[in-house]
C-alpha cells in the first residue's frame, strides 16, 4: 500500500510538471504579444524593448520557466513595474487588473470552492442515493420517478434551471437574497443563503447523471455471483445490498465523481455567470477576453492541479475499496 | 466410470434403492416443483413438474444439459429466485418444513444454516473486496448473532483448516484473488459448511477447476459428508463426477425429470434414450481410445416453446417406434425394471431393453 501510494504521488508530480511546462509554453504560443497588452498606447519600439528586457522575455525559455516556478515555490522579485516583491505562491502580475495574480486567485478561488464543494456533497448524496434506491425498487413508481428526474436533469441547461430558480425564489417568493458571495468564516448564514441556489442548480443537473450511473451500476452488481452468494449465506437484504452490492457498485461512481469535482473546482463558468458570482471560471474567461496572460496561465495551472489531485484521491480511494488495485 | 459388459439385470450388489428407504423420512422432499419466468418473449417453463428426495448422508446427482432446469431447481430450493419474476409452485420440504409460500424472512433464516450452496465459479462467487476469512466468518455470524468477532474468526480458521487449506490463519486474511482456483473452491466449501447444514447443494462445483483439483474437491465433499452426514445435491453435466460421488441420479431434460434411480441403475442400465445419448457422449478411460464419441443430435429445446409430447422426441432416434405417441403425449415418470428405477418414455420396457442391449451397447459407445 505504501509503495502504491508513493508511486501514485510521483506520477502525479510528473503530470503536474508536464502541465506547468505546457501552460507556460502556452504563454508564448498564444497569438498575442504579452508586452503590447501591458502598454496599450503610445508605446514606441524602444520602450517595448525595455519592457521586454525588464520582464525577462529576452532570457532563454528555460530560465524564464525556472523563474516562474521559483516564484510559485519561494516567491520572486518582479521589478518595480510589476509591484516589486511577489511572495510565494507568485503567479506573476496582471497589468489588466493591476494586481498580483495570486491576489486575484485568493479572491475568486474561495467563491468557486464554496459553490462546488457543497454542491458536490449534495449531488453525490442525492444522485447516488436515488440511483441505488431505484435500482433496488426496479420498476416501482420511485424508479420511474427517478428515471424521469434524471432525464429532466440531463436535458436541461444550467442557465435555464438557474434562471427559473432565481425568478421563483428571489424575485417572486422573495425567500432568498440575490446570490452573492460572503466568506463562510465571516457569516455562515449569509454564505449559504447567497449560494444555495447555485448549489441546487448545479446539484440538480449533476445528480441526474449520478442517479443514472449508480442505478445502472447497482443493477449490474445485483446480478453478480457474489451477491447471490451473499444471499445464499442467509444475509438479510440490508447486508446484501448495503455491504456487498453497494461497495462494488460505488467504485465506478467514485471515478466519475473525482473527475467531475476536480474539473468543477477549476471553474464553473456557467454557474458563476448565471448567478453573478465571481469565481475561477469567470476570472478565466475574463482573462482570455482581455488577453491577461499571467491570469490565464494561473487559472489553467490551478485547474490542472485540481484535476490531477482529484485523480490521486480517486486512485487512493480505489485502493482502499478494491484490494486488487493495491497489487498493481 | 465403470464399464458394463452385460446388461445388469441380476441381483443388486448392495441395496441401492433411491428415495424412500425404511427409517427416517428424506431430509429434502421436492414434489411436483414448477418454476416459471414471465419474460417478454413468453413464459419460460424452466422446471416443469419435478419430484425427488434426498436423505441425510446421501448424494443425489442431477444431470442434464444447460437449460435442463438443474440450476433453477437448486436455486428454487434455496429460495434465491426473484419472487417478482419467478412463479414457483409445488412442494419443497426441507427437514419437514414447507418452503414454497413461506415468508422470505423465514427462508432466509434457513439459508446458510440448514441448507447451503456451493457455486460453479468460486472466483466470481466470492466478493473480490473482502478477505476470504471475513466472508466465511460472516456466514457464521449471520446465524449466530450472539457470537463475537473472535469466535467467528476461530470457527472460520478452523473450517479453512478442515477443508484442507494450509496455514489457515494466514489464509484467513487474504483476498480471493490471492487464492488459487482449487483453494477458492475449498474456501467456498468452508463457507457453505460452517453452520453444519443438513442439506448442501453443489452446483457444478468442479466445472471451473482442472482435473486433478476436481478429484480433490470431490473427495473433500465425500469426506465432509461422512463427517457431517448432510444430504448433498450435486448438479453437474459430468457423468464421471456422478459415478464417483453420487448415490442416486436424476436426469433432467427440458425442465422435466426423464429418468431417476440409483447410480448403478441409471449408469449401468439406462432406460431413457436421452440418458443413452449422455453416456455415449462421455469418453472412457478404460474403453477403446479410438471409439468415436457420439454427440446427441440437435439442440436443447426452447423452454418457452417446449416440443409437444415427450420434449426429447425431435432428437430421439426411437421416437417413431410407438407411432405418434411421443409427439402427442407427455410420458409420465413410471417404474422401469428394478424397484426405484423410474423413466419417462413411451417405449415398451422390452423394446427399451432390446435397443439398449443390441444397439447402444453393441456399437460400443455406451460404456
Amino acid at each position: 500500500m505504501t509503495r502504491f501510494l508513493i508511486r501514485r504521488l510521483l506520477s502525479a508530480a510528473l503530470t503536474l510538471f508536464a502541465v506547468s511546462v505546457l501552460s507556460f509554453l502556452m504563454f508564448f504560443a498564444l497569438p498575442r504579444d504579452p508586452v503590447s497588452g501591458m502598454c496599450p498606447k503610445n508605446c514606441n519600439p524602444e520602450r517595448l524593448e525595455r519592457v521586454r528586457q525588464e520582464l525577462g522575455l529576452r532570457d532563454p525559455l528555460i530560465s524564464q520557466y525556472a523563474g516562474y516556478m521559483k516564484g510559485i515555490v519561494t516567491g520572486r522579485d518582479l521589478g518595480s513595474a510589476q509591484g516589486g516583491r511577489c511572495d510565494a505562491p507568485c503567479l506573476g502580475w496582471s497589468y489588466v487588473s493591476n494586481e498580483a495574480v495570486s491576489d486575484t486567485i485568493a479572491r475568486v478561488l474561495p467563491v468557486t470552492l464554496s459553490i462546488v464543494i457543497p454542491a458536490a456533497i449534495l449531488w453525490l448524496l442525492l444522485g447516488v442515493g436515488l440511483g441505488m434506491l431505484s435500482a433496488l425498487r426496479r420498476g416501482s413508481w420511485l424508479d420511474r420517478a427517478a428515471i424521469g428526474f434524471s432525464l429532466t436533469g440531463a436535458s436541461l441547461q444550467l442557465y435555464f434551471v438557474g434562471a427559473v430558480l432565481l425568478i421563483v425564489f428571489v424575485y417572486n417568493l422573495r425567500l432568498l437574497p440575490v446570490p452573492s458571495y460572503t466568506s463562510l468564516f465571516d457569516n455562515p448564514v449569509k454564505w449559504s443563503s447567497g449560494l444555495v441556489l447555485a448549489w441546487v442548480a448545479l446539484a440538480f443537473l449533476f445528480s441526474a447523471i449520478y442517479a443514472r450511473l449508480s442505478r445502472a451500476q447497482m443493477l449490474e452488481t445485483l446480478s453478480e455471483d457474489f451477491v447471490r452468494t451473499a444471499r445464499a449465506k442467509g444475509l438479510a437484504k440490508r447486508a446484501v445490498y448495503g455491504r456487498h452490492a453497494l461497495r462494488a457498485a460505488i467504485t465506478p461512481v467514485v471515478t466519475i465523481a473525482g473527475l467531475d469535482v476536480g474539473g468543477a473546482l477549476g471553474g464553473t463558468v456557467i454557474t458563476e455567470t448565471t448567478f453573478g458570482l465571481n469565481g475561477m471560471g469567470r476570472t478565466a474567461v475574463d482573462a482570455v477576453r482581455a488577453g491577461d496572460l499571467p491570469t490565464i496561465m494561473a487559472t489553467v495551472l490551478i485547474a490542472a492541479v485540481f484535476v490531477v489531485l482529484a485523480n490521486v484521491v480517486v486512485d487512493l480511494l480505489y485502493a482502499v475499496i478494491d484490494p486488487r488495485v493495491r497489487l498493481g | 466410470m465403470g464399464r458394463s459388459e452385460t446388461v445388469p439385470s441380476g441381483e443388486p450388489g448392495r441395496p441401492e434403492m433411491p428415495g424412500q428407504r425404511s427409517g427416517e423420512a428424506p431430509y429434502l422432499q421436492v414434489t411436483d416443483l414448477r418454476v416459471r419466468f414471465d419474460t417478454e418473449d413468453g413464459v419460460v417453463k424452466a422446471v416443469d413438474g419435478v419430484s425427488f428426495s434426498v436423505e441425510r448422508g446421501r448424494t443425489l446427482g442431477i444431470v442434464g444439459e444447460s437449460g435442463s432446469g438443474k440450476s433453477v431447481t437448486s436455486l428454487a430450493i434455496l429460495g434465491l429466485h426473484n419472487s417478482r419474476r419467478a412463479t414457483i409452485t409445488g412442494e419443497i420440504s426441507v427437514g419437514g418444513r414447507q418452503l414454497v409460500g413461506l415468508a422470505e424472512e423465514e427462508v432466509r433464516r434457513l439459508r446458510g444454516r440448514d441448507m447451503a450452496m456451493i457455486f460453479q465459479d468460486p472466483l466470481s462467487a466470492l466478493h473480490p473486496y473482502f478477505t476470504v476469512g471475513r466472508q466465511i466468518a460472516e456466514a457464521y455470524r449471520v446465524h449466530h448473532p450472539k457470537a463475537g468477532r473472535r469466535e467467528a474468526r476461530t470457527r472460520a480458521v478452523d473450517m479453512l483448516g478442515r477443508v484442507g487449506i494450509p496455514q489457515p490463519e494466514r489464509r484467513f486474511e487474504q483476498y480471493p484473488h490471492e487464492f488459487s482456483g482449487g483453494m477458492r473452491q475449498r474456501a467456498m466449501i468452508a463457507m457453505a459448511l460452517i453452520n453444519d447444514p443438513d442439506l448442501l447443494i453443489a452446483d457444478e462445483p468442479t466445472t471451473a477447476l482442472d482435473v486433478t483439483v476436481q478429484a480433490q474437491i470431490l473427495d473433500l465433499l465425500a469426506d465432509l459428508q461422512a463427517e457431517f452426514r448432510s444430504a448433498i445435491i450435486l448438479i453437474t453435466h459430468d457423468l464421471g463426477v456422478v459415478s464417483q460421488v453420487a448415490d442416486d441420479v436424476l436426469v433432467m431434460y427440458g425442465g422435466r425429470a426423464v429418468e431417476r434411480g440409483s447410480v448403478r441403475q441409471v449408469l449401468r442400465a439406462p432406460q431413457h434414450p436421452y440418458t443413452w445419448g449422455l453416456l455415449s457422449s462421455v469418453p472412457s478411460l478404460h474403453g477403446d481410445a479410438d471409439a468415436n464419441l457420439v454427440p446427441i443430435a440437435g439442440n436443447p429445446p426452447s423452454l418457452i416453446n417446449l416440443p409437444s409430447g415427450c420434449a426429447f422426441h425431435p432428437r430421439c432416434r426411437y421416437a417413431g417406434v410407438n407411432g405418434d405417441r411421443s409427439r402427442t403425449e407427455v410420458p409420465a415418470l413410471g417404474a422401469a425394471g428394478e424397484a426405484g428405477h423410474l423413466v419417462a418414455c413411451h417405449l415398451p420396457a422390452a423394446e427399451r431393453e432390446r435397443i439398449y442391449r443390441d444397439e447402444i451397447l453393441r456399437t460400443g459407445v455406451a460404456r
